[in-house]
């Protein structure tokens, strides 16, 4: 009885702010203007405009998610090679940006990559060619791993710190040499926080609009745009719920694979 | 015995300024069963390492079969661990894990699944295959990371403390299997342990160690009966530790009294640490002993008691089958021969525990 008063307020808090929101999208992504039921909402993802959107916004945060895979490994291999005392400072040095509003630092990386702006200033002065990746995809997956980087290198560090050192010695012991032993032993054990660290950068990248917004100067529209379109500018809450939707199946199909991945990962090495 | 397949000549080994090993020297024969034991921070994990390969010392040679093998990787060195906490490969199944080393040595698939069948027969395990590490117990765990260990035949298996983490009964009989597996396997085995009795019943040879010095090396029998300092006496076992005078050859004087002994060469009138076995102590009529004093304390201990004697303002610590009730009159008496002369430290490094004389 005492648990559940405890629980209470969080039930309250999931009620008000995470289910009848949920059922709201339900309600409108499957009702037309006048109240009845209709697919044509969900169906309007085979429009040009969204299907282009959801292929370019699936890409793009595939693209970053691998990028982000490639750079937080060894870098969480780093950390955790270092000693600890330095250790726990690098690690602050790390996440201190997680600290500023997301927003501030993508609006900086903005200012950076304008035509006129820091980086191509810079380059000016040294004679160099200047880089216009501004407004363009590359610009967009730059954003989507500078922002979304610490949560694959977390959640990997997180777990190559429990590896006991004694199992690398051990696969040392038994006559492997370096790459094997990170091959067989130390990168299947770090599976799980690979797993984590993909979902957590896969989902947002796959839905936000404020990155590619920022960097793709509102030419580039990728599905989160589109939603936010729908709502905010059409007002067309019917088609954004429908296209929510659509997008969270395809992030419970990421989710499912991913998992059913470890699983395999987990079990079938042999 | 056979010669000398391992030898460490002149190992320094520093931590953070710390010195964990000092100028130390020790041969190991082939097919020894040598024990390095010493309390916590001795040294002897660090020495181990050293003959695995994860550490490297800052001074001197591991020689193996006469080659320098001190920079060598440990994947390169013919000898396995087996890891204090077993460190098994969690991701993989009993015969993943026994395989790991053979696959890697590119075996074939027949000599890989005979081996593993013959590592799991050797260490009671057989039908294991495909389980998971996480689904069995201590015992079980530590009887698959031997197995793992000895498939890839290594010169030498050096121990860990592999059974520290294993209950008292499961420790004994992992013992004697230790004991069988090494004379059916023909190789030499260096075990690190801080348990003496575990030393004692397993080893050809113990090398006592303390604060990176070692304090003796022996036979469990001249470890236990001869010990040479005051800290491998105090630490093999129980024992009563007495600052005493040598008076001349074969006569010492204890606590006042004058006992007969067979040590010989220590000079006259000189300072000595005197070690007697509390079950080398005779608890006689006060009229028939060497000393008298009053029993003090009695805990029954199973095979024996244990009892505490007032005498001469020491308390001895006496274990005899008979019981003497707590305020009995009791004599002291022991055999020359059981009266272990030691010289006393000379300076404060060999002064290894402060003897409560």
């Amino acid at each position: 009885m005492r648990k559940k008063l405890i629980a209470g307020p969080y039930m309250l808090w999931a009620i008000a702010f995470i289910l009848i929101p949920l059922a709201m999208v339900f309600y409108y992504g499957l009702t037309d203007k006048n109240g009845s039921f209709t697919l044509s909402n969900i169906a309007s993802i085979s429009s040009p405009e969204a299907l282009k959107s959801l292929v370019l916004a699936l890409g793009l945060s595939l693209l970053s998610t691998v990028i982000c895979l490639i750079l937080a490994y060894p870098l969480a291999m780093i950390l955790n090679n270092l000693k600890v005392n330095q250790n726990s400072f690098i690690v602050l040095i790390f996440i201190l940006p997680m600290w500023m509003n997301f927003l501030l630092r993508t609006m900086a990386w903005q200012t950076l990559l304008e035509k006129t702006g820091v980086i191509n200033q810079l380059l000016g002065l040294l004679h160099l060619p200047p880089l216009n990746i501004i407004n363009t995809p590359t610009a967009i997956v730059l954003g989507m791993v500078y922002n979304f980087l610490p949560f694959m290198v977390l959640p990997i560090y997180n777990v190559l710190v429990k590896i006991d050192p004694n199992v690398v010695h051990a696969a040392r012991d038994l006559g492997a040499n370096g790459f094997t032993t990170f091959v067989k032993i130390i990168f299947p054990l770090s599976l799980p926080g690979v797993i984590s660290g993909i979902t957590m950068v896969f989902v947002p990248s796959l839905t936000t609009f404020v990155i590619s917004d920022l960097l793709g100067g509102g030419k580039i529209l990728l599905i989160g745009n589109v939603i936010e379109q729908e709502f905010k500018q059409v007002n067309n809450w019917h088609v954004g719920s429908g296209l929510s939707i659509v997008l969270m199946i395809f992030i419970i199909i990421s989710m499912f694979i991913t998992n059913k991945y470890d699983r395999d990962g987990e079990g079938a090495v042999l | 015995m056979s010669h000398k397949l391992i030898d460490l000549q002149g190992i320094t080994k520093t931590f953070d300024k710390e010195i964990v090993l000092d100028d130390l020297n020790l041969y190991i024969r082939e097919n020894e069963f040598l024990t390095l034991l010493g309390p916590s921070g001795c040294g002897k994990t660090t020495t181990l390492r050293i003959l695995g390969g994860f550490e490297t010392p800052d001074k001197g040679r591991v020689l193996f079969n006469g080659t320098d093998i001190t920079n060598l990787p440990p994947n390169k060195r013919q000898l396995n661990t087996v890891f204090q906490k077993y460190a098994l490969f969690t991701h993989m199944s009993i015969a993943e894990n026994i395989a790991f080393g053979l696959k890697i040595k590119k075996k074939s698939k027949d000599y890989i699944m005979d081996k593993i069948k013959y590592a799991l027969k050797l260490v009671n395990l057989q039908g294991f295959e495909n389980r998971y590490p996480d689904s069995l117990s201590g015992g079980q765990q530590q009887r698959v990371a031997i197995a793992r260990a000895i498939v890839n035949e290594p010169k030498v298996l050096l121990l860990d403390e592999p059974l520290g983490a294993l209950d008292l009964k499961l420790r004994q009989d992992m013992q004697y299997e230790l004991i069988r597996l090494k004379n059916e396997l023909g190789i030499t085995f260096i075990y690190v342990t801080h348990d003496q009795e575990e030393a004692l019943t397993m080893s050809d040879t113990i090398v006592v160690m303390n604060q990176g010095y070692i304090q003796q090396i022996g036979t469990p029998e001249d470890i236990y009966n001869e010990p040479q300092n005051a800290f491998v006496a105090d630490f093999i076992g129980d024992s009563n530790i007495i600052d005493s005078l040598m008076i001349e050859d074969r006569l010492v004087e204890i606590l006042g009294t004058r006992f007969a002994c067979v040590d010989e060469g220590f000079g006259n009138h000189k300072p000595v640490d005197v070690v007697i076995r509390p079950e080398d102590i005779c608890l006689v009529k006060p009229e028939e002993g060497t000393i008298q004093g009053v029993v003090s304390n009695v805990i029954f201990k199973g095979v024996h008691y244990e009892m505490e004697v007032e005498a001469c303002g020491y308390t001895w610590l006496v274990h005899s089958t008979g019981m003497y009730p707590v305020g009995t009159n009791v004599g002291i008496s022991v055999d020359p021969f059981n009266i272990q002369i030691m010289n006393k430290p000379e300076s404060e490094d060999e002064e290894a525990v402060v003897t409560d004389a």
